[in-house]
C-alpha cells in the first residue's frame, strides 16, 4: 500500500482541478507540470497554478465492465474523456449517467466523489469525477 | 556505426504456461536463438531483456537472474533489463542493435520474456493498466482497455473505421495464429465471435483484447560482416527507430493515431531507404484490435478510413497486399508483454530467412515489426532485411 | 450587528427507493408502511458519495452564489452529520479544502443527531456576532443508515445543506436563536455499530414533541410572535407524520409548513433534514418574508430560529447553482439489489 502522502500532494488538483499554466506561452495543463513542455528552458520557473474549467463535454468515453478491485462494486461503470470548457482534455469517471444515454458531446460538470479507499481501515481518497450538467 | 545482423532466432510456446518459472521460459528462448545461430554461447558479450514489469513475478533484478541462470553469470557476462511498458521488448531489440552497431559488444542476445499467470487476473490488470498514466488516468479509475475502448468510439465516431472492421483484426489474427505452432490461440474465429464475446469495456470486447500470457522469445546479433562468414542464415537490421509521446492519452490533441508510430515509422523507412509499400511482411502490436487498425494507418500501409475496410477484405492475411501478423500477432500467438517485441523481430526474421513454414511469406525482402507501449507513449518500429 | 444567511447550497443524491420496494423483501406492507410515516420515497447515495461528498457539493453550490465572497474570509467551518466517514479525522477539513477556504480558518465536525447542522449555524453565528470570524459555513448532512428490515430502513435517506453566515449581504437576518436541551435516551448508535438503535415509541411524545414544542414556545415567547405571524414554518421531519402534527400543536398551519417538509420526497437526511427544509423554503421566498424553524436531534435538544428574508435577496445570485427544486428533479428508481449494493451490504471477497 502506498504512503498517505502519495495522494495528498495532489489534492488541489484531484478536489479543484488545479493544474498549471505557462508564463511564457500561456498554454495550460492537467496535471500541473514543472517545466512547459514546449518552452521548456524558457518557461522554467514561470509556471503558475490555473484553476480548469469544472465544465466541459464528452469527448469520448467506455462502459468499463471488468473493474479494477477498487471500483467492483460500480460496475458497470462509464470513464470518459472531457474536453473542458477552457479547451484541455481530462479523463475521469462519468457517474450519475444512464450507460445507455452517454454521447459524444453531452455536458458534463465536475464533482467531488470516493475515488478508492486503502481498504476498511485505510484512508479514503476523494476526487473528481463528472456527472451530466442538466 | 557497424551493420548489425540477426543470426538466430528462438521463440517458447506463448501461453498459460503453467509447470514453467520465468527462469525457466527465459532459458529456453535464449537457448534456442543461439543454437540456431550455430554458436557455442560463449561468444556472446552482453545481455539486452525486454521485460516490463516486476510485479508478475515479484523479483526485481531480472537481469541478473537471466545472466546467472543462462550461464553467462559464469562468465562474468553484463546484462541489462529494459522497461517500456508493452513496447519493453522492442526497445530491448534495439538497445541490442545500438551495442553491436557501435561496437562495444560483438555478439549480442536480445530476449524477452514475461511470466503473467504467476499473478492473479485482476492483479496482472492493474499491472497493465499503469502502463498508462497511473496517478492521472489508472487511479481516476480507468482501464488501459478502456483508453483504448475511447480510442476505438472515437475512430468510429470520426468514421475512420467501423465496429466491424475493428474487429475483424482479431479474425485476421486467429487465422494466422492457427498455422503457427508456438501460438497460444490455434483456433480460427468468426467476426460474430468478436462481436458477440463479453464486453470488457465498451465497445471493446474479450476477443478485441490479448490474452495474458507466459512466453519468451531471443534473436542473437553480431556485425553484419561477422555474420557473412558465420555460414548460417541471417538477415541484415536495415532500421530500428524508436519515438515517445505524451504518457497519458488525454494530453494529445488527437487520439486516433499514435505519433510516436509515425514519427518511429518515417525514421525508419528513411535509414532503411524505403517506402511502406516496400513492406511484404509485418508484425504490429494488436494488444487491441484498434491498436492493429491505427497501427497499418500509422505505419503507411492504408491511407487514415481505408485499413479497417482492408482487414475486413482480406488483404491483409497471408497472400493479401501485405501479410500482417502471420505469427497471430499479440491476439492470438499470445501477449507475455516484455517477449512481444522480441517475438515479433523473431518472426519478422524467420519470414525474411524462409522458416515460417506453413505462414511462409513468399519472396519477402523487407519486413517490419512495431512495439507500441502504454497507449502509444512509446513505440519502436524495426525494418529487417532479407539477405 | 445582524447575522444571518449569507448564501446557501443543498444537495440531494439522485437515487430513490420507495417503500413498497423495502416491503417486498422483507414481507412487510411497504406501502402502507410509507403511508403511515408519509414517505412516498426516500433518496439514496451512489456508492461513491459519502456525507464529505454531499457536504462538499452543497458548499460549492453554496459559493457559487456568492462570487464575490473571498474564500480566504472564510474563518470556520462546521459539518454537522451523524454519518461521518471518519471516526476520527474531520469531513470539515476537506469541504473546507474543496471550497479552498484553508489553511486561516477553524474546523470541526459536529454530531448532534439530526440537530448537528443548526447547532453549526448557531456557532457560526457565535463567531461572526463576536467578530472572530467575518464567514462561517455551517453543513447538516447525513448517509444515514437504518438496519435492513428495521422500520429505519423505510425512511433514513441521504442529503445535506450548506449555509455561509456573516453580517454583510445578509439574504436573511437571524433574528433570534435558542435551544432546548436534555439527556433522553430515544435514538442512539454506539461506537463501532453500523446501525443506530431507538426507543420505539419512546421517540414521540417525551422526545421529538416534548423537545420542539419547548423549544418553540421559548422562540414565540421570546420574540412575542404568534404562528400566523410567520410565512413559513420548518420543523425537524424524520417522517412526513411528526411535522405536521407538531405544527398543528403549535398552530402552524399545513400552508406554513408545506415547503420545509421534504420528506414526503426524500425521506430523513437526518442532520440534512431542517437545512435542507430551509434551503427549499429559502428559494421560493422573497424579502420580509418570516421563516420560523425548530429542529430536533435525539438524544436530545432541539434549537429554533427566528429568520426575516432581507431585501439582498433580489441580488442575491440564487440562478448560480440549482434550487432544490431542481436538484430532486428526474430522480432514478432504484430495487432493493441495486440498493443493497449502492450501500454496500454485498459482502465482496477481500
Amino acid at each position: 500500500m502506498a504512503t498517505v502522502a502519495k495522494e495528498w500532494r495532489e489534492i488541489p488538483a484531484r478536489y479543484n482541478l488545479e493544474g498549471s499554466e505557462c508564463g511564457n506561452c500561456n498554454r495550460k495543463f492537467f496535471p500541473k507540470r514543472s517545466m512547459c513542455p514546449f518552452c521548456r528552458r524558457n518557461g522554467f520557473g514561470k509556471m503558475h497554478p490555473y484553476q480548469v474549467s469544472r465544465k466541459g463535454k464528452v469527448f469520448t468515453f467506455s462502459v468499463i465492465h471488468e473493474a479494477p478491485d477498487c471500483n467492483r462494486n460500480l460496475k458497470p461503470y462509464a470513464v470518459a474523456m472531457i474536453r473542458t470548457d477552457d479547451g484541455l482534455l481530462i479523463s475521469g469517471q462519468l457517474v450519475d449517467v444512464d450507460l445507455s444515454k452517454i454521447e459524444i458531446g453531452m455536458r458534463v460538470r465536475s464533482v467531488l466523489r470516493k475515488l478508492d479507499e486503502d481498504g476498511a481501515s485505510g484512508v479514503i481518497h476523494y476526487g473528481f469525477k463528472f456527472v451530466p450538467d442538466l | 556505426m557497424r551493420e548489425v545482423a540477426i543470426v538466430g532466432t528462438g521463440v517458447t510456446k506463448f501461453g498459460e504456461l503453467w509447470d514453467k518459472s520465468f527462469r525457466s521460459i527465459g532459458i529456453e528462448a535464449g537457448i534456442k536463438a543461439i543454437e540456431d545461430a550455430g554458436m557455442s554461447g560463449s561468444e556472446v558479450d552482453g545481455i539486452f531483456i525486454g521485460n516490463m514489469s516486476s510485479r508478475f513475478i515479484n523479483q526485481q533484478h531480472i537481469d541478473a537472474l537471466i545472466a546467472d541462470y543462462s550461464g553467462m553469470a559464469t562468465r562474468n557476462v553484463p546484462a541489462v533489463r529494459t522497461e517500456s511498458g508493452g513496447a519493453s521488448g522492442g526497445v530491448a531489440f534495439r538497445q541490442g542493435v545500438m551495442a553491436v552497431a557501435s561496437g562495444m559488444h560483438e555478439a549480442v542476445l536480445v530476449g524477452g520474456a514475461e511470466k503473467m499467470t504467476d499473478l492473479d487476473d485482476a492483479s496482472t490488470a492493474s499491472v497493465m493498466d499503469s502502463t498508462a498514466d497511473a496517478e492521472w488516468e489508472a487511479s481516476m479509475g480507468l482501464t488501459l482497455t478502456s483508453l483504448y475502448a475511447m480510442i476505438t468510439r472515437r475512430l468510429i465516431y470520426e468514421g475512420t473505421a467501423t465496429r466491424e472492421e475493428i474487429a475483424s483484426f482479431a479474425v485476421n489474427s486467429h487465422k494466422h495464429g492457427a498455422l503457427n505452432p508456438n501460438a497460444q490461440y490455434k483456433s480460427p474465429i468468426t467476426l460474430d465471435t468478436v462481436l458477440r464475446s463479453g464486453p470488457v469495456a465498451e465497445p471493446l470486447n474479450v476477443f478485441d483484447c490479448a490474452p495474458y500470457s507466459d512466453g519468451a522469445a531471443a534473436v542473437v546479433m553480431v556485425p553484419l560482416d561477422v555474420a557473412k562468414k558465420m555460414g548460417v542464415d541471417y538477415v541484415k537490421v536495415a532500421a530500428v527507430c524508436q519515438a515517445s509521446d505524451t504518457l497519458a492519452l488525454f494530453q494529445r490533441e488527437d487520439i486516433t493515431t499514435f505519433k510516436a508510430t509515425t514519427s518511429a515509422a518515417k525514421e525508419a523507412y528513411r535509414i532503411a531507404g524505403i517506402e511502406a509499400k516496400d513492406i511484404s511482411v509485418a508484425e504490429v502490436h494488436d494488444d487491441y484490435t484498434v491498436g492493429g487498425i491505427m497501427a497499418l494507418q500509422d505505419l503507411g500501409f492504408f491511407k487514415k478510413g481505408e485499413a479497417g475496410k482492408a482487414v475486413l477484405e482480406g488483404q491483409v492475411e497471408l497472400g493479401g497486399k501485405i501479410a500482417v501478423n502471420t505469427s497471430g500477432g499479440l491476439k492470438a500467438r499470445g501477449y507475455p508483454v516484455g517477449a512481444s517485441g522480441v517475438a515479433q523481430v523473431v518472426e519478422i526474421a524467420d519470414q525474411l530467412r524462409n522458416k515460417a513454414d506453413k505462414r511462409q511469406v513468399a519472396n519477402a525482402k523487407y519486413g517490419l515489426a512495431q512495439s507500441v507501449g502504454g497507449t502509444g507513449s512509446a513505440v519502436t518500429v524495426s525494418i529487417l532485411e532479407a539477405i | 450587528m445582524d447575522v444571518g444567511i449569507v448564501s446557501y447550497g443543498a444537495y440531494v443524491p439522485r437515487y430513490r427507493i420507495k417503500p413498497e420496494e423495502i416491503g417486498r423483501v422483507w414481507g412487510a406492507d411497504g406501502k402502507g408502511m410509507g403511508k403511515g410515516l408519509k414517505i412516498d420515497q426516500k433518496s439514496v447515495p451512489s456508492p461513491d458519495e459519502d456525507v464529505i461528498t454531499i457536504s462538499s457539493e452543497a458548499a460549492r453550490y453554496m459559493m457559487q452564489r456568492v462570487p464575490e465572497v473571498d474564500p480566504k474570509e472564510i474563518g470556520a467551518v462546521y459539518v454537522g452529520s451523524e454519518s461521518h466517514p471518519y471516526a476520527v479525522k474531520p469531513s470539515s477539513g476537506v469541504v473546507a479544502e474543496v471550497i479552498q477556504a484553508t489553511p486561516a480558518l477553524t474546523a470541526a465536525d459536529l454530531e448532534f443527531a439530526c440537530k448537528a447542522g443548526t447547532a453549526g449555524m448557531q456557532m457560526c453565528m457565535g463567531l461572526v456576532g463576536s467578530g472572530i470570524v467575518k464567514y462561517g459555513v455551517a453543513v447538516g448532512a447525513d448517509t444515514s443508515q437504518g438496519a435492513p428490515g428495521d422500520a429505519l430502513e423505510y425512511s433514513a435517506s441521504a442529503g445535506g445543506a450548506a449555509y455561509l453566515i456573516g453580517s454583510e449581504k445578509v439574504i436573511a437576518t437571524i433574528n433570534k436563536t435558542l435551544s432546548f436541551t436534555t439527556d433522553t435516551p430515544d435514538f442512539w448508535r454506539r461506537e463501532g455499530q453500523p446501525y443506530p438503535s431507538h426507543g420505539g415509541r419512546f421517540t414521540g411524545d417525551p422526545a421529538y414533541f416534548k423537545h420542539i414544542i419547548s423549544a418553540a414556545k421559548m422562540m414565540l415567547e421570546d420574540r412575542k410572535t404568534k404562528p400566523e405571524d410567520y410565512d413559513y414554518a420548518v420543523f425537524h421531519q424524520p417522517n412526513g407524520k411528526f411535522p405536521e402534527k407538531v405544527a398543528k400543536m403549535l398552530g402552524f398551519t399545513p400552508e406554513q409548513i408545506q415547503h420545509g417538509l421534504l420528506t414526503p420526497s426524500i425521506g430523513n437526511t437526518y442532520s440534512g433534514a431542517v437545512p435542507l427544509g430551509l434551503a427549499n423554503v429559502l428559494d421560493k421566498s422573497k424579502p420580509g418574508d418570516r421563516i420560523f424553524v425548530t429542529s430536533y436531534g435525539s438524544g436530545a435538544g432541539s434549537d429554533a430560529f427566528d429568520i426575516t428574508v432581507t431585501d439582498e435577496m433580489k441580488d442575491y445570485k440564487r440562478e448560480n447553482a440549482p434550487t432544490l427544486e431542481k436538484v430532486l428533479e428526474n430522480p432514478v428508481y432504484l430495487d432493493y439489489a441495486l440498493y443493497a449494493k449502492f450501500k454496500g451490504k454485498i459482502i465482496m471477497p477481500e
